[in-house]
């Protein structure tokens, strides 16, 4: 360590907003030749702080120094002025210009602007890190991984020293996130100093030379990542020992549940989501589905609720008593006045799953406010004694039921959406993206409710995005590419590296 | 330097005193202006305000009246404006409404018995008030047109046919003006409580203020207008039928418009005219956002309104004062309650700035 050069030096940091302190007294050092993982929970602070070293946020007190010297970040052009870059979940990139025209944009170089000079200096940047960029590609052309690439190299090329990406690995295959590190073990060799925030461990593991672990916005320790295990960060981020496996019993008795054949959608630009997609659903198994996002797992799960109009194929439900419904041409309405038990916990849960304005009561009565003894009015005495009875069985911090959903954080949105799906007792469930965004505690609660539907006989289907969860938790994997079925594999003797594989290319075929 | 950050909530108490501040501060602005302006004493202008509303009995019961007026347009908006449907069509749902009502009086007072006739010009004004609205519902809900534009033309349709009526029908020829209608009849006038010529009205009002609160917070349809406003796909996702809720809400303020028609002709001012309607499809819209489409709250604002709009009045003619006058002083204050909305969404960050730059 002590040959390090130190970087930033973050000192009593503390920011909060409104009545949330999201930091309090935080002080960190980051050194050059270095990458650092920032690891906590959700709501921990650890992109907060970091915004404010990019300067999104400004500090209420506290003090950073750059190169040994103080600095006061206003703005993100002052970052940039003091060589720190950041990285953000979403990117920012004007999609009908080439990587180059991106990476120059804004900047104010003497001369004439010349495109070619550029691309010549991105050239050699990449080459000299490893980056796989075409200067004269069309940032609507790339894939994700493509697109963050161009983002570090806009970095790398405006002279950024300290670079902080936050979550880069969540829209990223396996075999790129290998990538990634590769060029952030470089960047790190050259000198530069690299902070990533996650929290999904083996990568912290994989990656970083030092874990910096906050909670609920204060620093609680720090750890050289060589001498320490997941078990031990995990204990350090959550506060106390956390079992980390996920069961996965065996399917009781599974039947088949529900029958996907030759499914085919366009979206509403005509574009091909879904292209003969065939499958079925067990009862008490869970069917994971796999996929770069985009690859059709929206439609799918949406087409199966009743929300998408389907080009050609069929969605059959099979009853108990062996007789079929068909699934298509019927709204969510339609479906549950046929008897099908069908939840659906969707990935915009504020935006279609949940009400943000309306309480928990209020969101609780979604599905069902149609009942009631009165034709006119509402009845709101079933769910209002639903939502407190999800309060209470599910842990949802909250002061109470009648607080707006918009007020909660995104663990307890979730646990109150998921609440609500499976208090009908479904025989089928839908899930879509259910622990994005959700902390250790709360994910595991999660996967926890998830197995209890299986052991109940529901079918349930787990659209995820990370391949360790898919793996632990599912009974079967559909990976879906491009809007296709590549394939379908047994989630117990399947490898991340199979999986991932499959989601690049169909069937999953050397690349 | 100076940061803008979101506030996280704020307590409602802390909200009403933001607000009660910002009404103090615009009283005290608008006695500077006042005097800066006039050289009058703004105590004496205050005073003058408030006795200009509620000076005499008459002036109070014109005053509850056009509130009661005010609000019955805004509680037509309403529901629409919940389900972020921006109807600024009240102005022409009201003419319109206003216009069959006194078309019914006129045409059909002379062959049927007066209840009958009453009886006619409610459905009539309601129902055309609801039609009117209907028209920009229907093509909203199959086409996704903008409301906004469709509902406001549809206003200019309404004043064009009101004046083209009003030719045709005037009493005496030549004279622009259709005059009182049944004057010696009363034929389709509503009916006056005792010898108060304003109280059917304001309770029709005061009924249909408590209907839509009930209507808006514990019915069904008040349940599925939240639902679809906050977001049509959490509608679709429980099997709300968007369209359905939009035309039927539509055709709701409309008919709520229509009554404000009616009850403008029938109740109290027994003709018709272009500005019969007086701006309140406008004023309305203001009345419904400052009370944040809680009815309840929007008796004050719409008392609120129609008290700064007396008073205003009252200082032009005591003090010679152009009318516009009391406009500007409506103008602030409102500028001030609009304002203080800022102050409770957002507060300012004050940081150290020098001690950084010193240490640079």
């Amino acid at each position: 360590m002590a040959d390090k050069k130190l970087a930033v030096r973050m000192r009593n940091i503390s920011k909060s907003f409104g009545q949330v302190q999201a930091n309090s007294n935080v002080s960190l050092d980051i050194y050059r030749g270095e990458i650092l993982a920032l690891l906590g929970e959700n709501g921990s602070g650890k992109t907060t702080l970091m915004n404010m070293l990019s300067g999104i946020y400004f500090p209420d007190s506290g003090s950073i120094e750059i190169d040994g010297k103080p600095v006061v970040i206003g703005s993100p052009k002052d970052a940039f002025d003091h060589g720190v870059g950041m990285i953000h979940q979403h990117f920012k990139l004007v999609n009908v210009f080439t990587a180059a025209e991106n990476i120059v944009l804004g900047l104010k170089e003497p001369g004439p602007f010349d495109i070619q000079a550029a691309a010549e200096r991105i050239r050699k940047i990449c080459d000299s890190y490893g980056f796989d960029v075409d200067p004269n590609q069309k940032v609507y052309d790339m894939s994700v991984s493509q697109k963050q690439t161009v983002e570090i190299v806009k970095l790398l090329y405006r002279g950024a020293e300290i670079l902080i990406l936050d979550e880069p690995t969540a829209v990223l295959t396996p075999q790129e996130t290998d990538k990634l590190f590769a060029v952030l073990r470089n960047m790190r060799d050259a000198g530069k100093a690299i902070i990533i925030i996650t929290h999904k461990l083996h990568e912290v593991q994989d990656i970083s030379d030092r874990v910096v672990v906050l909670r609920k916005g204060e620093y609680v320790g720090e750890m050289i990542t060589a001498e320490s295990t997941t078990e031990e960060m995990t204990t350090m981020m959550v506060g106390h020992q956390v079992e980390l496996n996920i069961e996965r019993p065996r399917p009781i008795n599974p039947k088949r549940r529900v029958r996907v054949h030759g499914l085919t959608v366009r979206n509403n630009e005509g574009v091909l989501k879904l292209d003969n997609v065939s499958f079925s659903v067990y009862s008490g198994e869970i069917l994971g589905i796999a996929g770069i996002s985009g690859s059709g797992q929206k439609e799918l799960l949406e087409a199966i609720a009743g929300l998408q109009p389907v080009e050609i194929g069929s969605i059959e439900y099979v009853n108990d008593d062996g007789t079929i419904d068909q699934l298509i041409g019927k709204d969510p309405l339609e479906i549950a006045s046929m008897g099908v038990a069908l939840s659906f916990v969707p990935e915009d849960r504020l935006g279609m799953g949940l009400v943000a304005s309306m309480d928990l009561t209020d969101n609780m009565m979604l599905r069902s406010f149609r009942d009631g003894p009165s034709p006119f009015f509402t009845d709101r005495t079933a769910p209002k004694k639903l939502a407190e009875k999800v309060v209470e069985e599910l842990e949802v911090n909250t002061n109470s039921i009648d607080t707006p959903v918009r007020r909660l954080s995104g663990g307890n949105v979730q646990k109150v959406l998921v609440g609500r799906e499976i208090s009908s007792s479904p025989t089928v469930l839908l899930t879509a993206y259910a622990v994005r965004g959700l902390d250790v505690n709360s994910s595991y609660m999660i996967y926890d409710l998830l197995n209890k539907q299986k052991a109940n006989g529901t079918a349930v289907v787990y659209v995820g995005e990370d391949l360790d969860v898919l793996l632990e938790l599912c009974d079967r994997i559909l990976v879906l590419c491009g809007g296709k079925v590549s394939g379908i594999v047994d989630g117990r003797y399947t490898s991340k590296n199979e999986v991932g594989l499959m989601m690049t290319k169909l069937g999953g075929g050397k690349a | 330097m100076v940061h803008i950050t979101k506030r996280k909530e704020m307590s409602t108490q802390q909200a009403l005193v933001i607000r009660l501040g910002a009404i103090v501060a615009a009283l005290v602005v608008c006695g500077i202006i006042t005097a800066l302006l006039t050289g009058l004493n703004p105590v004496s202008v205050y005073l003058t305000m408030i006795n200009g509303a509620f000076g005499s009995q008459r002036k109070i019961w014109i005053l509850l009246q056009e509130t009661a007026i005010l609000l019955c347009v805004s509680l037509a908006l309403t529901p629409a404006f919940r389900m972020k449907f921006w109807n600024l069509g009240g102005e022409g749902q009201v003419l319109i409404g206003g216009l069959t009502a006194a078309a019914v009086m006129l045409i059909l007072g002379s062959r049927l018995p007066n209840p009958v006739v009453i009886l006619l010009e409610i459905v009539a004004a309601v129902g055309a008030g609801a039609a009117w609205a209907l028209l920009p519902a229907i093509f909203k809900a199959k086409w996704n047109t903008n409301e906004t534009l469709f509902t406001l033309m549809m206003n200019y349709v309404a004043t064009q046919l009101v004046a083209y009526y009003v030719i045709l029908w005037e009493v005496p020829k030549g004279s622009g003006k259709i005059g009182i209608i049944n004057q010696s009849t009363e034929i389709g006038w509503l009916p006056q409580i005792g010898s108060y010529k304003y109280l059917l009205n304001i309770l029709i009002v005061a009924l249909l203020t408590a209907g839509m609160y009930a209507y808006l917070k514990y019915s069904k349809h008040g349940y599925e207008i939240s639902v679809v406003g906050e977001s049509t796909n959490t509608a679709r996702y429980v099997g709300i039928n968007v369209s359905r809720v939009i035309i039927r809400t539509l055709l709701l303020s409309g008919a709520i418009c229509g009554l404000a028609g009616l009850l403008l002709v029938a109740g109290t001012d027994h003709t018709i005219t272009t500005t019969i309607a007086g701006g309140r499809g406008f004023t309305g819209v203001m009345v419904a956002w400052l009370a944040k489409f809680n009815p309840a709250v929007m008796v004050a604002s719409s008392f609120l309104l129609e008290f700064m709009g007396r008073g205003a009045g009252e200082i032009s003619t005591i003090y010679g004062l152009n009318h516009s006058f009391g406009d500007i002083l409506t103008g602030i204050i409102l500028f001030f309650i609009i304002g203080s909305e800022f102050f409770i969404t957002y507060k300012f960050h004050f940081s150290k700035k020098e001690e950084g730059e010193r240490n640079v």
